[in-house]
């Protein structure tokens, strides 16, 4: 109540005070023409807002590795983007895409009339895997033979197998039963050869008494008898024909090859 | 000839008594040679044409017989009679006829004992040769001619050289000699890319190819009928043995052991059968069988190889073989039953390669004896006494000797050339001839 009562009398001395300023001033010239009114335009009407006709993903729906069609229009946008991955684009078009997995194409649209977002999705199903890669090409039996059978190697005018033929015969053993299990059907033959200084007569029965020598030590291992056949070519097929030691030592040797 | 062989035999034993060295089995002694003067016949009516061919291998056929003196050509008289008519008698004893007389070419410088003279016409489409063989130390004509005939031949190469051969025969027989024309030898040549097996006359000539097998076909043998011819091929993959018609080529059948090797036939002196070596029993053994190899027997009985077994030809029992199982390779011998084992080398180096001598006494062989490893030589050997002589020295490899039919020359192989080619010699090792040119050529065997 009180604060009311102060209240109008702040206002009264205002008011007396007022009046008393302004009888007391000098008396002022005439103020200017107001400015002319503005014209009144009509006011612009507001902004469209963009919008989106169609976006579609044709088909909607893709195998890896296929294409869908993504196609748009728009209106009353400025700047059109397709995301993810593609970026700006002209406000109507189409687009192919691959996509590995399903995506959500998003297409926005910005124009003064703001901003408008659509979306759509592109299902990617994941086809049947490819066959597995062809097996690298299977070595031949010769090649076989050539890669891990080697010769074995004789004194002049003998069959015995020496130490350093053993060696090579118990590895030729192994791979032999490797060979054989992977070709069922093989069998090998083992050649006999000599060098050529002995008689060509004689060296058909050395040839051939190397070949089964060569042959009953690789039986004692375990390779099967009845896939190897034996052959003397005595000095009828020399690997070298040079008159040394180096040539005859290399024709006193057991060959392996396929049989016929 | 056998009178030959005993006095040689003889010496042979005398001087292995003196001395234990080798000695001379056959010595084809030149210093006692007949002389021979063999002018160049001339040819008319269209024969000119073939007599180098004729004359060549009249000259040849009587050289390469190594039972003649051959007086140079250089030193004949200038003028040659071509028919007794030419003769004429010098009017006063001793004088010269020019050639046209006997003495002429007894006395020097040709100093001749025997000239043949000739020619050739062509009469009726045929080549006609008129040959006579004259002894110049006569006195007269009558008693001078040893031989005047006639031969025919086609009016070619062939026909020129087919009555130079037969008149050759016949002036060799005269002397004791045999003519090697008509006989073959086989060979194996890979002229062709192939060894195949080969036909051949015995001066080079007629060079034939008998198989097709495009195979490694080696070592022939043929038959002492010289129809079949037994061989070693791969043509089915392991060696085995092959008997065709040395006529048609046709494959005969043989029956084959299993075993991983058949090979090195010959057949024995009947014709009848074949001894081989086959590896049927694990090592490489002798065994003999039918001409179609049935009724086979194993004869040789040893844990060694043996290969080559030879039947003596006049015998039909002793069978000369290699063996391996005294150590190196030598040359052995046995009864067809296989009894009697002897070796025959003395052991030392390497030896191969037996063929009898017709007369079945000696054995020509190849041996390293005296020479490094692989370095053959041809041999000899007495089969009785075992004394052995040497005919080629270290000129290359020299194996696989093959008598002629007339025992007095030798076929073999020798890479002293380089290549191995097909030679021919006299069994003293003289007069060497080189019949093949073409690839390699080896083994040969000469068949009558």
């Amino acid at each position: 109540m009180l604060l009311r009562k102060r209240k109008w009398s702040v206002i009264c001395i205002a008011i007396l005070l007022s009046v008393f300023l302004a009888s007391c001033k000098k008396k002022p010239p005439p103020p200017p023409p107001p400015p002319p009114p503005p014209v009144v335009q009509p006011p612009p009407p507001a902004p469209a807002a963009p919008t989106v006709n169609e976006f579609t993903a044709e088909p909607s729906s893709v195998e890896r590795g296929q294409s869908s069609t993504l196609k748009w229009s728009t209106s009353n946008a400025t700047q059109v983007s397709l995301n993810p991955g593609i970026g700006t684009v002209q406000a109507s078009g189409s687009h192919a895409v691959y996509p590995n997995e399903t995506t959500s194409y998003e297409l926005i649209a910005t124009g003064p009339g703001g901003s408008v977002t659509r979306s759509v999705t592109v299902n990617v199903t994941v086809p049947p895997p490819p066959p597995p890669p062809p097996a690298p090409p299977k070595e031949t039996l010769e090649q076989r033979l050539e890669r891990e059978v080697k010769d074995a190697f004789f004194d002049y005018d003998k069959s015995d197998i020496r130490e350093d033929a053993r060696a090579t015969l118990t590895q030729d053993a192994e791979a032999l039963k490797r060979i054989f299990s992977e070709f069922p059907s093989a069998t090998i033959t083992m050649e006999g050869h000599c060098d050529e200084r002995g008689s060509a007569e004689y060296n058909l029965g050395l040839g051939d008494r190397r070949s089964t020598a060569a042959k009953d030590f690789l039986v004692s291992l375990g390779v099967p008898a009845d896939r190897l056949k034996t052959i003397s070519y005595g000095k009828e097929r020399p690997v070298c024909t040079e008159h040394n030691e180096d040539c005859w030592q290399r024709c006193r040797h057991v060959h392996f090859v396929a049989s016929q | 000839m056998k009178k030959f062989y005993l006095s040689i035999a003889l010496l042979s034993a005398l001087a292995a008594l003196v001395a234990q060295e080798p000695s001379v089995i056959i010595k084809i002694t030149r210093g006692d040679m007949p002389k021979i003067a063999v002018p160049d016949f001339r040819g008319t009516g269209g024969a000119e044409t073939q007599m180098g061919a004729f004359n060549d291998t009249l000259f040849r056929d009587l050289q390469n017989s190594g039972l003649f003196d051959m007086v140079a050509k250089s030193m004949y008289p200038l003028q040659v009679p071509q028919r007794p008519e030419d003769f004429r008698q010098p009017s006063r004893a001793g004088a010269s006829s020019g050639g046209l007389w006997l003495s002429d070419w007894a006395s020097p410088p040709v100093q001749t004992n025997y000239l043949t003279i000739g020619y050739t016409a062509v009469q009726n489409g045929t080549l006609v040769l008129y040959g006579w063989l004259l002894d110049v130390s006569q006195p007269n004509l009558a008693n001078a001619q040893i031989l005047g005939k006639r031969y025919f031949g086609s009016v070619d190469e062939t026909g020129a050289r087919k009555v130079a051969h037969e008149f050759a025969a016949d002036i060799l027989q005269h002397f004791g000699g045999k003519s090697l024309f008509g006989t073959k030898i086989y060979f194996v040549s890979d002229r062709t890319g192939n060894k195949e097996i080969w036909s051949m006359d015995p001066d080079g000539s007629n060079q034939k190819r008998l198989t097709s097998f495009n195979s490694i076909s080696i070592m022939p043998a043929v038959s002492p009928d010289g129809t079949k011819l037994a061989f070693t091929s791969y043509v089915r993959g392991n060696p085995a043995i092959y008997i065709i018609s040395t006529d048609t080529g046709r494959r005969l059948y043989f029956y084959n052991q299993v075993a991983s090797m058949n090979a090195t036939p010959d057949f024995t002196p009947d014709g009848q059968h074949i001894l081989y070596s086959s590896t049927a029993s694990g090592y490489a053994q002798i065994y003999i069988a039918d001409l179609d190899g049935k009724n086979l027997r194993r004869i040789s009985s040893s844990r060694a190889i043996e290969v080559e077994p030879k039947v003596n030809p006049k015998t039909g029992n002793e069978v000369v073989f290699v063996s391996g199982r005294s150590g190196p390779q030598q040359i052995f011998k046995m009864n067809v039953d296989g009894m009697g084992v002897e070796r025959l080398t003395n052991g030392e180096g390497e030896a191969s390669n037996p063929s009898w001598h017709p007369d079945g006494q000696i054995i020509a062989y190849s041996w390293t004896r005296g020479y490094a490893t692989g370095n053959f030589n041809i041999f000899l050997m007495d089969v009785a006494t075992r004394h052995f002589d040497q005919l080629t020295h270290g000129e290359g490899r020299n194996e696989n000797p093959s008598w002629a039919p007339d025992g007095r020359h030798l076929v073999f192989m020798s890479n002293r050339g380089g290549v191995s080619q097909i030679y021919t010699m006299l069994a003293d090792g003289s007069n060497v001839h080189q019949l093949t040119t073409q690839g390699r050529n080896q083994t040969p065997v000469w068949s009558r």
